[in-house]
């Protein structure tokens, strides 16, 4: 039975007829086309889905659609600045080399993003332990933890390191 | 530095914007207008027979289009999925070469095999139908582990390969090997399993398949390393469609560490499928069906045993090992244990004898190919564990007897017992620089530190070399590889000055954006953001061997330089004909054309206008334009080599094993971009500290149902599983034979790794007199082994 969902997705109200089975991420990807929240496994593990649901990150492979309803989301396609700016979170990402394939990352950046508006200055164990629900396959962490540190303080106001380039 | 943008500095990865704003286009995230979904019925057997597929129930479900089974594929002439890679017995019989048909025609053997195809309107409709369509499966008894399959009597995977044996293969002098121990004080010996892994990128393989009917194009996009193989490969051998009737796309692919090298079944299958329901057909694979379905990486089982002399020195390796295969043979699967694992075997070692044996099994379980490392990371665990256990043995202290058995510098090039030749490496420096860097004589120390609040603690050295950048392809060809193993390049020049480089090679995590765009921005002072790079699409680039083998900056980057070599030559003519000099007295100096002597000089953005506005141009002598292509085909392979230290804590009354430090010194040549090629590292090692700690691909030995199916059961490393990484590389041995120079690093992490944490936790374990543990080194493993020895049979 097909069941009508309205949400704001990325400060945009949305209305759409779905399936009542359409998990949250298929809604987003196959339904609003924000394919930058990916699916990278099907046990709810990866994290590769991780979006905000009112401010806090949530798997979005883990809720449906309707469950969704009323809420304000934000996907990756949402975190910059409307002027194309980049979160702080994201601009430590690309400063410290936290992504490779990039497949990840949406989902890493998402939850780090929480993490740090939970525990605005969190310990490299603090950040180890918050991202224990992303799996990064190609960076082994390293960087993604020192990504996280940078982006926490450049969100506490503090300055980011220049770029090199 | 004079360029910002060169070789040698950490340029931020010009990839990375669309990647953190969600602007990436993986093969999933692309939709066709009228496009369909497949979805796979997959046997739940290991073995089975099958007798009929009913699809008339599915056909009547909403939104089906079509149910297409192997017998289609048949009656419309699809051919197997071949292999690359051809081996030969000792007695010179070729390798077992069974059919691998994308779908299964009489018999599955692998559970996830896949038997039929459903077509739907949508994803989930496809999904609702797949569980309709009825195979009458006849369960057969299923061999599963290499072991068991080699036994007498043991089910046989294809009924024309007796005993399940593909190959019996060997490398080496044997009977060289055989006096050698004959005349040694001490052997030392070691029986290992390298397990099972499943390769786990994190986007799920998917394939979109097209077809034109206006022009009789058809067009695949899929998540592929090497989008120009599997074009070869799928054309030609599986579907027959000629290459300048199929376009292949590998757009942005999230992760492949090997398993995405291959050409998959699922790749024929849709595009067959899309011109016989005449709109496009997409699949995506669910994690459960990558667990599934991907090629599996290691499973291997071995005996190594190690002669030395009085004074430990190495007089001979003798090695035998049980390869499993799975159920078929993937692309490269038979180069794996053989050219990439047993030519590895004299390690960092002088060595003087070496023989091995491999026997290539079939099981009923998922093909096993090339992961992460592929064959070095099985030969450097057998050396380094075996090396760890020489020196527990002798009382020598492990570094020292690594130390005193290493090839010397001074013998570079160096031809080893198996068939590969050295060509740089200072294994003595890479120690002496890790040594210190991890407080060696400290380590007492930290033991008692560690004991004094009831842990364990335990240091491991791995000392790897590599063979990267596959060599010459004539080489390559005589030991069995049935392709050329060179790469391709084009840089063109745009009439501004701005340039787009196409590549052969794939960048899947790798940041080739950004690494090959620095070599341009180097040789011609071209600002870094107007290079484009090109890769993975078959309709705009040359040709390509794609990504693996830590290849792309050794072959695909010299391939870039022979290009702009090219580019170099053609832009003096036109610049000695601007300048009105001799084309001899034309210097290149930082990207610009330079009269010697002179402040006359041109850019090469001056150069390229009038290449292409060729109103002052010699075009008596050539042509306008500024567009050049190079192949480019290795020397030899390049050895990457370095030195990883791992110190481990344990806990003996959970069995938890917690690295404590990891410290990696690597040679990996000449680096162009240190952020990229750490990051590559830190990639690297978690890889092979999850093989050591975690992962573990387990089948059930009779049902051959996979029971480590998700990530609920497969246990993949995670950001609390590991610390943060000192890593280290000097640039001392640049390779002799590439033109920039350069070794590779994407595998080196994963080949040093999984030794260096076990012979870490070996140590750790060796007050209770552990000797050995196999991977991976869960908490159980650990505290059984502890509960296993006592401490009164350790004093013994």
């Amino acid at each position: 039975m097909p069941c009508t969902v309205s949400m704001t997705v990325n400060g945009k109200a949305v209305s759409r007829e779905v399936e009542e089975r359409t998990l949250l991420v298929t809604f987003l990807r196959d339904q609003l086309g924000l394919t930058g929240t990916h699916v990278g496994c099907d046990t709810s593990q990866c994290g590769a889905c991780v979006v905000h649901i009112d401010g806090r990150s949530v798997k979005s492979c883990t809720m449906l659609a309707a469950q969704a309803d009323g809420a304000a989301v934000t996907t990756i396609e949402g975190l910059a600045a409307a002027d194309g700016t980049l979160h702080p979170m994201q601009a430590a990402f690309r400063e410290h080399h936290g992504l490779q394939c990039g497949f990840c990352t949406p989902g890493m950046v998402m939850s780090a993003v929480d993490l740090v508006t939970a525990n605005p200055s969190p310990s490299e164990h603090e950040v180890r332990e918050g991202l224990e629900g992303n799996i990064c396959r190609c960076t082994g962490y390293h960087n993604i933890v020192k990504a996280v540190m940078a982006g926490a303080e450049a969100m506490q106001g503090g300055t980011m390191k220049a770029a090199a380039e | 530095m004079a360029n910002p943008t060169g070789i040698g500095a950490s340029v931020r990865r010009r990839e990375d914007a669309r990647f953190l704003t969600g602007r990436g286009t993986y093969t999933d995230d692309i939709n066709r207008p009228s496009q369909t979904h497949a979805v796979f019925v997959r046997s739940p057997y290991a073995h089975a027979r099958i007798a009929g597929i009913d699809a008339a129930e599915a056909m009547q479900a909403p939104g089906v289009i079509a149910v297409l089974t192997g017998a289609d594929m048949e009656a419309d002439k699809v051919g197997s999925l071949p292999c690359g890679w051809q081996i030969h017995s000792k007695d010179g019989s070729p390798m077992k070469e069974p059919p691998h048909f994308p779908i299964a025609r009489d018999r599955a053997r692998y559970v996830g095999d896949a038997v039929a195809v459903v077509i739907a309107e949508t994803r989930e409709q496809a999904k609702d139908a797949a569980e309709l369509v009825m195979v009458d499966y006849e369960e057969l008894p299923a061999a599963v582990t290499s072991l068991k399959a080699l036994e007498g009597g043991a089910p046989l995977v294809h009924d024309d390969v007796g005993g399940n044996l593909c190959f019996d293969w060997h490398l080496g002098d044997a009977a060289a090997v055989d006096a050698a121990f004959a005349q040694a004080a001490h052997v030392a010996k070691l029986d290992l399993v390298n397990q099972r892994l499943v390769p786990n990128a994190m986007e799920p393989r998917a394939a979109l398949g097209e077809y034109d009917r206006a022009t009789g194009e058809h067009t695949l996009t899929t998540t592929s390393q090497n989008p120009h193989v599997i074009r070869l490969l799928m054309g030609a051998f599986v579907l027959g469609i000629p290459e300048h009737k199929l376009r292949v796309v590998a757009p942005d692919v999230g992760g492949g560490f090997g398993s995405k090298i291959f050409h998959y079944g699922e790749e024929a299958v849709v595009t067959w499928a899309a011109k016989k329901v005449g709109r496009p057909v997409k699949w995506t694979a669910e994690r459960s069906e990558s667990f599934l379905t991907d090629a599996h990486g290691r499973d291997h089982v071995s005996h190594a045993e190690l002669a030395m002399d009085k004074d430990g020195n190495f007089l001979a390796l003798r090695v035998a090992t049980i390869a499993n295969m799975g159920a078929y043979l993937s692309t490269f699967a038979p180069s794996i244990p053989t050219y990439l694992y047993a030519t590895l075997l004299a390690g960092q070692y002088k060595t003087p004898a070496i023989y091995a044996e491999v026997k290539a099994v079939f099981t009923n379980t998922v093909p096993v190919d090339a992961y992460r490392g592929a064959g070095r990371p099985e030969a450097c665990y057998l050396i380094e564990r075996l090396v760890e256990v020489a020196a527990a043995e002798t009382g020598i202290d492990k570094a020292e007897l690594r130390r005193r058995n290493f090839v010397p510098a001074s013998a570079m090039p160096y031809q080893t017992p198996v068939a590969l030749q050295y060509d740089t490496g200072d294994f003595a420096k890479n120690l002496d620089i890790a040594l210190p860097l991890v407080d060696y004589d400290g380590f007492a120390a930290r033991k008692a530190e560690s004991a004094r609040r009831g842990k364990l603690r335990g240091i491991g050295f791995a000392t790897y070399i590599e063979a990267c950048g596959i060599a010459p392809s004539n080489v390559a060809g005589a030991l069995g590889a049935r392709a050329g193993l060179y790469e391709s390049a084009e840089v063109r020049f745009h009439p501004t000055g701005s340039v787009t480089v196409f590549t052969g090679s794939h960048s899947h995590g790798q940041g080739h954006e950004t690494t090959f765009a620095q070599l341009v921005s180097e040789r011609f002072g071209v600002p870094i953001e107007n290079v484009e790079i090109v890769h993975g699409d078959t309709s705009k680039i040359p040709f390509g061997m794609g990504t693996y083998g830590s290849r792309s900056l050794a072959v695909g980057g010299s391939a870039i330089v022979k290009a702009m070599d090219k580019v170099e030559r053609k832009a003096k003519k036109i610049a000695a004909h601007m300048l009105e000099a001799a084309e001899a007295d034309i210097e290149v100096k930082d990207g610009r054309f330079v009269v010697a002597g002179t402040d006359k000089a041109l850019t090469i953005g001056d150069i390229a206008l009038q290449a292409y506005v060729p109103h002052n141009f010699p075009l008596d002598e050539l042509e306008p334009g500024l567009d050049e292509q190079a192949f480019y085909d290795p020397k030899n392979f390049t050895y990457p080599n370095g030195c990883h230290v791992c110190e481990v804590e344990i806990d003996p009354d959970t069995g938890v094993v917690q690295v404590a430090s990891f410290a990696a010194v690597d040679d990996f040549g000449r680096v162009i971009n240190p952020l990229i090629v750490e990051g590559q590292v830190h990639g690297g090692l978690v890889q092979g500290i999850g093989q050591a700690l975690y992962e573990n691909c387990v089948y059930d030995e009779e049902s051959g149902q996979l029971i480590t199916g998700s990530y609920m059961d497969y246990c993949m490393p995670r950001a609390d599983d590991v610390p943060s990484f000192t890593v280290r590389y000097h640039e001392d041995q640049p390779c002799t034979h590439n033109p920039l120079g350069v070794k590779g690093c994407g595998e080196a992490g994963t080949i040093g790794a999984s030794a260096a944490v076990m012979n870490a936790v070996v140590h750790a374990l060796s007050e209770y007199g552990v000797t050995h543990l196999d991977m991976p080194a869960t908490p159980e493993r650990v505290w059984q082994a502890i509960r296993r020895h006592t401490p009164a049979q350790a004093a013994e």
